[in-house]
């Protein structure tokens, strides 16, 4: 027993280093970059943490959502609604934690329903999902501000804020930095979440019923109660990326939150296998910063803007088949697989 | 009363073809236990394909005649070549090989014919039919809608009932053992079952697009409908199928005409959680217990 | 003549056939007899294709067939009943039949062939167009038998025909077996547990245990002896 108490102490421990390493190096980057790049930063942020949590509902669980891009929206309007006057009754922070609790409780509903689907039913529910929730923005056009969108206003960072970051970085803080830390800051608290969730016990049993729903179920494990819970873990993150989302686009509005965004968070997990935390960040940077280099080369080989902007889903999409046919484990998984058969050995499977 | 006419009039239509693309569905689950979400991009590319010929100049015929051929090779080749090495295997693999090429087929047709709207010709009016001094929603091109799905529908009636090759294919869709001791090419089979699917989407697709705009993504709410309407009557059974589809798209138009059209997808939504958590065997099937 | 020499495979790491070799000669029938996991399935799945062989094989009249793809047996004149009896219940009786007939070019031909199996199966014919799944057991053991006599055989290979059947309907269906063998001159192979009935009609009788051949003998003499009966046949 203790035995056990102190390893779960040691995995947290490792988990809490390499969330350290990661504030450094987060602080590194965003200080050498210019806001430009932080913007785009901060989209890899938020694809990350909606990608982090699909890859736990996927890869450790089984469940397949094309609902996730709904769920950000759940975030996103959460926040917008919140940050609707310049004086904002709750602080970012209370934003956040209130945009991931709404998510949570909208996820918990839908888990229920999902928990009794498999596969190819569960892919038709939630892309039914992703398909009819903008049209709710557009029926309450009068609160949710219809086409248009709500606009957030995001409010200054604090004097505090401004001051530690002049004094860690030696420069002034930008609003568009401000929003990069944040996302990143809640990227970390969540992929630490996220990790040791899928090692500690609740993990193993997400990981039992993705495996062997029926020898699970005789070691008495609730099926049920391992898919709710593993699809409110999953929506509570997309809820959190649907803030830094918003916080970051300045809008909630109806087109930000099509299809295409449940398919590329599908993507993003799938191009990182199906699994791994470290995976669903790669697929993040891969979907953050591809575009604009298929996107240029395509301009340069004469497509215009339009046409050239649809290559990097083509190439995503192509990817996808590719490793559905050739790599089923993934991107990450397969050069694993790989690392290992060169004879180097890590745990393997688990998310790092 | 008259708008009440006119709704169910438009939700017949629009179910009909909600009808055809449930089946396309069928089809395909039927024979290789998957979803084929890529069937609304299927359906949608042959569709441009049709407008490029008919904007070419030739009739609108050879553009429709055009469609539904490209639609059944298409179906084949993505079979053959990308579906078969994940037949039998664990199903999400498929679910995602079918998301993939639906991205796939979504970006090369953005590529190759653009993003932007284009408006598709009706071969028949698209006025509604004058009944004394009013006018009913009844079109033209409407009536046309629902003749060429009951036509498509006939002949594969036909076909499966009535033929050798419908009766292997049967057999090769139920029990591939049995069926490959009798002789049946199962794999020939299913290669004609995604074709004939793929052509009845296609068909889907030339009649949604009609006298109405195109674009890259507009095949893409009809899948999820077509799932609905499938799954409404059962994923097994083809004139669940139908019914379901008709069923759907009455519903979506009574919701679209009294609700808020910016519901439908969510009536759509509520209609399909409605079905899988009390009847997963769809309204049709005989009480066979299913897990979905 | 049915030959299966030296015939070895395996499911996974688990060696289910080991070099089984025994002869199935025309005109007679075969008992194949043992114990459940035996590997009596698995041979004759083997023999058809239906799973890989690893080394030896089996020919009839000098065909090979371990090598041949499940889909051209009819065409060989083999005629495989799998276990679970193999009826496709989603299909009518008739359908059920005519796919056993596919292979065969004529029209008049198939529907000649449909009309003696339905003269030596009346119950087939008055159920001609219902579902296959609202068949009792027997009537569905008679529908795969009339399904593979349709692609007029000269093998039959009858995986546990008796298998959940009343002991009086094996009877009859043992008899109608036998009843073949002799007016058509059918070659039959006959997995049974049920190893009492099955010597009753069989010409020859080969054990197989643990995926080997442990007794290859005369059924007259298998059903004598005491020793090798309770040994392996447990009766």
């Amino acid at each position: 027993m203790t035995r056990a108490l102190s390893r779960a102490g040691a995995v947290l421990r490792s988990h809490l280093v390499l969330a350290v390493l990661g504030v450094v190096v987060i602080v590194a980057v965003l200080t050498a970059v210019g806001d430009f790049r932080a913007v785009q930063l901060t989209q890899m942020a938020y694809l990350g943490i909606a990608a982090g949590g699909l890859t736990v509902l996927t890869g450790l669980n089984g469940q397949i959502s094309l609902g996730h891009g709904a769920l950000m929206a759940v975030g996103a309007y959460t926040t917008a609604l919140l940050l609707q006057d310049d004086e904002p009754m709750l602080p970012l922070l209370g934003v956040l934690v209130a945009a991931t609790l709404v998510t949570l409780v909208v996820g918990a509903a839908i888990g229920v329903a999902a928990a009794r689907l498999h596969g190819p039913y569960l892919a038709g529910a939630t892309l039914a999902l992703a398909v009819a929730v903008p049209g709710i923005a557009l029926y309450f056009g009068d609160t949710l501000g219809g086409e248009q969108g709500l606009r957030v206003r995001v409010p200054d960072a604090p004097d505090w804020v401004l001051d530690l970051a002049f004094f860690v970085t030696g420069q002034d803080l930008t609003p568009s930095k401000y929003v990069a830390y944040l996302g990143w800051f809640t990227l970390v608290v969540a992929y630490v979440g996220l990790a040791n969730l899928s090692r500690s016990r609740v993990g193993r049993r997400w990981r039992a019923v993705r495996d062997d729903e029926v020898a699970a179920e005789v070691a008495g494990i609730g099926l049920g109660r391992a898919r709710v819970s593993a699809f409110v873990v999953s929506a509570a993150a997309a809820g959190a990326a649907g803030f830094v989302m918003a916080v970051s686009v300045r809008l909630a509005a109806p087109s930000g939150f099509s299809l295409t965004l449940s398919l590329t968070l599908l993507t993003a997990v799938v191009l990182g296998g199906l699994g791994t935390l470290t995976g669903a960040l790669a697929g993040a940077a891969l979907l953050t910063f591809l575009p604009d280099v298929i996107t240029d080369a395509g301009v340069s080989a004469g497509l215009d803007d339009i046409r050239a902007a649809e290559l990097a889903p083509l190439l995503y999409g192509l990817v996808m088949v590719a490793v559905i046919l050739l790599a089923p484990s993934g991107l990450v998984g397969s050069l694993r697989t790989a690392w290992h058969r060169l004879g180097h050995t890590t745990s393997k499977g688990e998310p790092s | 009363m008259q708008q009440f006419v006119n709704t169910v009039l438009g939700g017949l239509t629009l179910g009909m073809v909600y009808a055809a693309f449930a089946l396309a569905l069928v089809l395909i689950w039927r024979s290789t236990r998957i979803v084929n979400f890529a069937q609304a991009p299927m359906a949608m590319v042959t569709t441009f394909i049709a407008l490029q010929i008919i904007e070419a100049g030739h009739s609108y015929w050879l553009g429709f005649a055009a469609a539904l051929l490209a639609g059944l090779v298409l179906g084949a080749v993505v079979e053959r070549v990308l579906i078969r090495p994940v037949e039998g295997k664990a199903e999400i693999n498929a679910v995602i090989l079918t998301l993939g090429l639906f991205i796939v087929i979504h970006a090369l047709a953005a590529v190759i014919f653009g993003n932007r709207y284009r408006s598709f010709p009706a071969a028949f009016g698209i006025r509604g039919i004058e009944v004394g001094d009013t006018t009913i929603a009844l079109t033209g091109f409407g009536i046309f809608t629902i003749v060429a799905v009951l036509v498509v529908m006939g002949l594969l009636v036909l076909l499966f009932r009535f033929t050798d090759v419908g009766l292997r294919m049967r057999a090769a869709a139920f029990n591939q053992e049995v069926a490959r001791l009798l002789g049946v090419r199962v794999g020939r089979m299913l290669t004609l079952g995604w074709a004939l699917a793929s052509l009845v989407g296609s068909l889907a697709g030339l009649l949604i697009a009609g006298g109405s705009l195109v674009h890259p993504g507009y095949m893409d709410s009809v899948v999820v409908y077509g799932f609905v309407a499938a799954v409404l009557g059962g994923l097994d059974s083809p004139g669940g199928a139908v019914v379901g589809g008709l069923l759907l798209g009455l519903s979506l138009s009574l919701v679209s005409g009294y609700v808020g059209s910016q519901l439908v997808a969510l009536a759509a939504l509520a209609i399909l959680m409605v079905v899988l958590l009390l009847r997963p065997q769809g309204l049709f099937a005989q009480g066979r217990e299913r897990r979905v | 003549m049915l030959e299966v020499r030296e015939l070895s495979a395996s499911y996974g790491a688990v060696r289910a056939l080991r070099e089984v070799t025994f002869t199935a000669p025309t005109g007679e029938v075969t008992a194949v007899l043992g114990a459940n996991g035996a590997g009596k399935t698995t041979l004759l799945r083997t023999i058809t294709g239906l799973v890989k062989a690893q080394s030896g094989g089996a020919t009839y009249d000098g065909r090979e067939l371990t090598r041949t793809a499940p889909e051209l047996m009819p065409g060989l004149g083999i005629a495989h009943v799998p276990e679970g009896r193999g009826v496709i219940t989603e299909l009518t009786v008739e359908e059920n039949l005519r796919l056993g007939g596919l292979g065969r070019r004529r029209g008049r031909v198939r529907a000649e062939e449909l009309e003696r199996v339905y003269d030596l199966f009346p119950a087939l014919a008055d159920r001609r167009n219902a579902l296959a799944h609202t068949l009792s057991g027997g009537e569905r053991q008679m529908l795969v038998l009339g399904r593979a006599l349709m692609a007029d055989p000269k093998v039959l290979l009858l995986d546990e025909p008796s298998l959940g059947l009343a002991p009086r309907i094996v009877a009859q269906l043992f008899e109608l077996v036998q009843s073949l063998v002799v007016g058509h001159g059918l070659t039959v192979v006959l997995v049974e547990q049920n190893a009492r009935s099955a010597l009753s009609i069989a010409h020859r009788g080969v054990v197989l245990s643990l995926g080997e051949v442990v007794v290859d003998e005369r059924a007259d003499v298998l059903a004598g002896d005491d020793q090798l009966r309770h040994a392996y046949l447990g009766f």
